[in-house]
């Protein structure tokens, strides 16, 4: 059997520094769903209106977000509109902003889909039983487009934790970086850290994800 | 202006990289996909372990596992084998449930008459299963290559001098912020515009294919 290197992970504190690690990837992913999801649904729900001016702007932020890979988006924000406009952001910051924008159209997208797959009959029936507008919306639309919507958002956190370890290229230190810093301060002792780092931090990856993806799955088929 | 060939350099580098990645990840998929449709006994559990192993991680993460961990217990390549091999572990498993769900799609009627006409299995396949199929998972199969594409900025952290590689380091050399960050947006656009336009028009054309289903 040869040296896997996975003894490195008990030294010190280092299992733990690679968990705070992780930590700070899923904040980062936290907190831009947790701004994204409003956001997407206010977008969403204004793609669905037929006004032309904002329908087409709404279009050409949602296509640019989609096309540019992540990291260009990333690059923009961390050292373009730093550089443009003169202000300070940290990596984290900027990270979360990124993948707020990033959400919010992924998101917005997903309730304009759940809106229009909604046929209108159950709205005009709904006008028909005497409801008003907001009930409608209240009793009618909303249950029903959230329960498409719920499996395709779960998915959509899936994504946004997988997309965080980019945030490694803005300089923020998070789960690879550390691992980085582990394998380099222990080159000399175990020169095979490496591989056993880096199949702990890809695990600790799998097991942060597959639980919410098999959730999505059964929501999917519960209610699809 | 004068970064222009670099940029050019980078990008063809990129879609090489790319393409071969995309080509090894389909090639891949058709197969996981055949045998889960199969229900292959025994490979079927591990290919459906290998799908939910590749989807439920990270790109970045695989490749530092391929290009910095596997060289330690003596496997040993070269960068651009790495992001291409990288690539297509990923895009395998995305491309597999794609044609897995094209090939479902079929309703099983349509092979039981392919059969009733005394067709054999492999005409069911290559006239009935097959075409149906396909016009149903191209929109999804487009949008994987849209994805795979996108996840090649990445390879910039394995040291391939790719498009990201190149903007950060002209950032780096010569302070050209603006400048260098939108010609990567220029050339991302170049790369990726037409594939996606392509996408939009394969889309809207198949959607009669599939008209009386």
């Amino acid at each position: 059997m040869p040296d896997l290197g996975l003894d490195v992970l008990w030294k010190g504190s280092n299992f733990l520094r690679i968990l705070s690690g992780l930590w700070v990837a899923l904040r980062i992913s936290l907190f831009a769903v947790a701004f994204s999801i409003p956001l997407g649904m206010l977008m969403g729900v204004l793609m669905t209106k037929k006004n032309r001016v904002i329908g087409a702007a709404l279009r050409v932020y949602l296509e640019f977000i989609r096309i540019m890979p992540q990291l260009v988006l990333l690059f923009l924000v961390y050292f373009g509109t730093t550089r443009s406009f003169g202000w300070n952001l940290s990596g984290e910051l900027a990270s979360v902003v990124v993948f707020t924008l990033w959400g919010t159209a992924e998101m917005g997208d997903l309730v304009r889909g759940a809106l229009i797959s909604i046929p209108g009959h159950q709205y005009e029936s709904g006008e028909v039983l005497g409801l008003s507008r907001a009930q409608t919306y209240w009793y009618i639309i909303i249950p029903q487009t959230l329960r498409r919507l719920i499996p395709l958002s779960i998915n959509l956190i899936t994504r946004m934790i997988k997309t965080t370890t980019l945030v490694l290229m803005i300089g923020v230190v998070e789960v690879l970086k550390t691992a980085q810093q582990i394998i380099e301060a222990n080159r000399m002792s175990s020169p095979n850290a490496a591989f056993g780092v880096y199949l702990v931090v890809f695990l600790l990856y799998f097991f942060a994800c597959w639980p919410i993806s098999l959730l999505a799955r059964y929501l999917e088929r519960k209610w699809g | 202006m004068k970064y222009l060939p670099v940029y050019e350099k980078a990008a063809l580098l990129t879609l090489r990289i790319g393409w071969l990645g995309i080509a090894l990840a389909i090639l891949i998929g058709a197969v996981c996909a055949c045998i889960r449709y199969y229900r292959v006994p025994v490979l079927r559990r591990i290919v459906g372990f290998y799908i939910e192993l590749s989807r439920n991680t990270p790109l970045l993460v695989q490749l530092f596992f391929i290009y910095y961990g596997l060289p330690k217990i003596g496997i040993q390549t070269n960068a651009e084998i790495c992001g291409a091999v990288g690539l297509a572990f990923l895009g395998g498993s995305y491309m597999a449930e794609t044609f897995r769900s094209g090939l479902e799609s079929v309703d099983s009627i349509q092979r039981e008459s392919a059969v009733s006409l005394g067709m054999n299995p492999y005409q069911v396949m290559r006239y009935v299963v097959i075409p149906q199929a396909a016009s149903m998972s191209v929109p999804a199969f487009i949008a994987n290559i849209i994805f795979l594409l996108k996840e090649t900025s990445v390879f910039s952290a394995i040291s391939l001098m790719d498009l990201m590689f190149t903007a950060k380091d002209l950032i780096g050399l010569y302070y050209k912020t603006t400048e260098s960050l939108f010609l990567l947006v220029v050339f991302y656009l170049i790369i990726l515009l037409p594939v996606s336009i392509l996408g939009s028009v394969l889309e809207r054309r198949l959607r009669y294919a599939g008209f009386g289903a």
